[in-house]
């Protein structure tokens, strides 16, 4: 696939330019999400990552720790965006210790954002940044490719996202419980997977509330009806 | 003399020498190890007699036992220094500074001791003024600083624990010399949840899931930094000339039950700075307060000015209080002594 700078299609006619990924870099087209709900936050991903038309891993995590009950979804390239959530688990762990309480939500999203605007113009990774805190509860933090910084009630992205604002849309309702909010996320990942050329895989899900990280994941081979692990 | 047998342990190990006199003499300075610097300081000024080990000339230098003079020397700016005092609330914090006056041709009010740090944090200081505004001037990076990393308010507590780092590092290097300074650094941290500087977006309408219910979060903070970069969280703070008055006065406050009101906490500030002059009257002083209310109080959790009706009460209080010592005072000793009888 040869570099464009028109923001079309490729002429695979699935791929929109990606003139910021390198030849044969390895990029998340991607379905990710992060919800709020009465207990705090579910983030969701699928699991598929490409190298061009190639899927260079189908079960990926792209849902990465950066703290305790402080998770990142990640999306765009594979390298600047794990290199970024590096950086920032680092800071994070280093203030913990440092100020003796852990850090907020906001204090992580505060250093992606950071991290994602000054380095603009040298990285593609559009990030989605959730978190439980005792302060703040559950919190969804979203920034998108410029780095901004946009908190939300939930924030979908990815390349998959595209096909899913109309599910999300007419399916969201605030304070759910954790059953249905896994329902909707899972609902959504579905038909993002479905519809989406780049997403696929396996949906994975971690589930942040005051008891800590709780990680879900279900499998196509049973059409994502049942739980392992 | 052989300089060997000045050494106690080359004596020992030389059965039956002749034990030496030890002088007073002997015991003095050069038996100790001395930093090669302290010797030439010391040679420098031949023509003086006892001037003490050396430990003192210079920083970072231990004594053998353990003290760091050059700090020392610096607490002691401090004691010197007009009394400053802080106050810790339920609904806010105050400070307060008895600004003594050098010279008539000043302009009242102007030339303020206590500064705004951040708009949440006021600091005031006793010792050397300079030192005091160079404390000022990197207590506002360092709340700027954090501002910039964190996208977030510095709480007071991490802003003494920065500062203490920073006096601190005075302590250490032959290069600089300690802060002459004891700061009080008071703030009042947001009790509400805060938005990432620069956030669009505010999340669910029903707010966020999953907060622990009966926690609170923010709320007074006063702390006060000393020489030594040493800092501890107060109640009711105060150091400079008249610390032991005002600390004696603070006591009486029970302060730890944090019922005392921030408007009455003003009254008691300029009371407290009032009776610890009392010590002092030969010198004029002026009083200048400051306060951090709550959010719902007058400043609105910012650093401000106490608003001047409000200062003139509370020194009108404070006058009135101190006369009604006086009073009490002159009855005592106007009180013929017991048994002495008044004859014509």
């Amino acid at each position: 696939m040869e570099f464009g700078t028109s923001g079309m299609l490729n002429e695979d006619g699935i791929h929109v330019d990606m003139d910021r990924l390198k030849k044969g870099e390895v990029n998340l087209g991607t379905s990710i999400m992060a919800i709020n709900f009465k207990d705090g936050v579910i983030l969701g991903a699928d699991s598929r990552t490409t190298t061009g038309a190639y899927i260079a891993n189908r079960v990926t995590d792209k849902l990465t720790q950066v703290h305790d009950t402080i998770w990142c979804c990640r999306s765009g390239s594979a390298a600047d965006t794990q290199a970024v959530a590096d950086i920032v688990h680092y800071q994070l762990g280093m203030y913990a210790t440092a100020n003796n309480r852990p850090p907020t939500t906001q204090t992580a999203a505060a250093m992606f954002q950071e991290l994602c605007y000054e380095n603009k113009d040298r990285l593609s990774a559009g990030l989605i940044i959730a978190g439980w805190d005792e302060r703040h509860g559950g919190q969804v933090y979203s920034i998108p490719l410029g780095g901004s910084l946009h908190k939300q009630s939930y924030a979908i992205g990815g390349s998959g996202s595209t096909y899913i604002y109309g599910y999300c849309d007419s399916n969201w309702r605030e304070g759910m419980d954790e059953e249905a909010a896994v329902k909707f996320v899972k609902g959504a990942l579905r038909e993002a997977i479905k519809w989406d050329g780049s997403s696929g895989g396996v949906i994975r899900m971690v589930v942040l509330t005051q008891k800590g990280a709780n990680r879900h994941l279900y499998l196509p081979d049973t059409d994502y009806a049942v739980r392992h692990q | 003399m052989c300089l060997s047998a000045l050494n106690p342990n080359t004596r020992a190990i030389v059965p039956g020498a002749p034990k030496v006199q030890q002088t007073t003499e002997l015991q003095r300075p050069l038996q100790i190890p001395i930093h090669p610097q302290l010797l030439t300081l010391r040679t420098s000024q031949p023509t003086l007699e006892h001037h003490g080990t050396g430990y003192d000339l210079t920083n970072s230098v231990f004594s053998p036992d353990g003290r760091n003079f050059q700090v020392e020397y610096a607490v002691k700016a401090v004691e010197n220094g007009g009394t400053s005092i802080g106050i810790r609330c339920k609904d806010g914090v105050v400070l307060a500074v008895e600004k003594i006056i050098t010279s008539k041709l000043l302009k009242a009010g102007a030339n303020k001791r206590i500064a705004t740090i951040d708009r949440h944090v006021g600091a005031v200081s006793s010792g050397l003024v300079p030192d005091g505004r160079h404390f000022v001037s990197r207590a506002r990076d360092e709340a700027a600083s954090w501002r910039s990393t964190y996208k977030t308010p510095i709480t007071t507590k991490d802003l003494a624990s920065r500062m203490g780092g920073y006096l601190q590092a005075y302590t250490l290097y032959s290069s600089v010399r300690p802060f002459g300074i004891t700061a009080i650094v008071a703030g009042w941290d947001s009790e509400l949840e805060l938005p990432v500087d620069g956030q669009v977006g505010s999340g669910p309408s029903i707010g966020s899931g999953g907060k622990v219910e009966g926690m609170t979060f923010g709320g007074p903070g006063l702390y006060m930094i000393e020489p030594s970069g040493m800092y501890w969280g107060y109640y009711g703070a105060a150091t400079g000339k008249g610390r032991q008055t005002a600390k004696a006065e603070l006591e009486k406050l029970d302060l730890a039950a944090l019922k005392l009101s921030l408007q009455d906490g003003v009254k008691e500030a300029a009371k407290i700075i009032y009776v610890a002059h009392a010590d002092n009257k030969d010198k004029e002083f002026e009083l200048e307060m400051t306060w951090i209310s709550n959010l719902d109080g007058p400043t609105k959790g910012r650093h401000q000015e106490v608003p001047k009706d409000i200062l003139e009460e509370a020194e009108n209080l404070a006058k009135k209080y101190l006369e009604g010592e006086d009073d009490e005072e002159t009855k005592d000793d106007d009180k013929p002594a017991e048994g002495d009888k008044m004859e014509e």
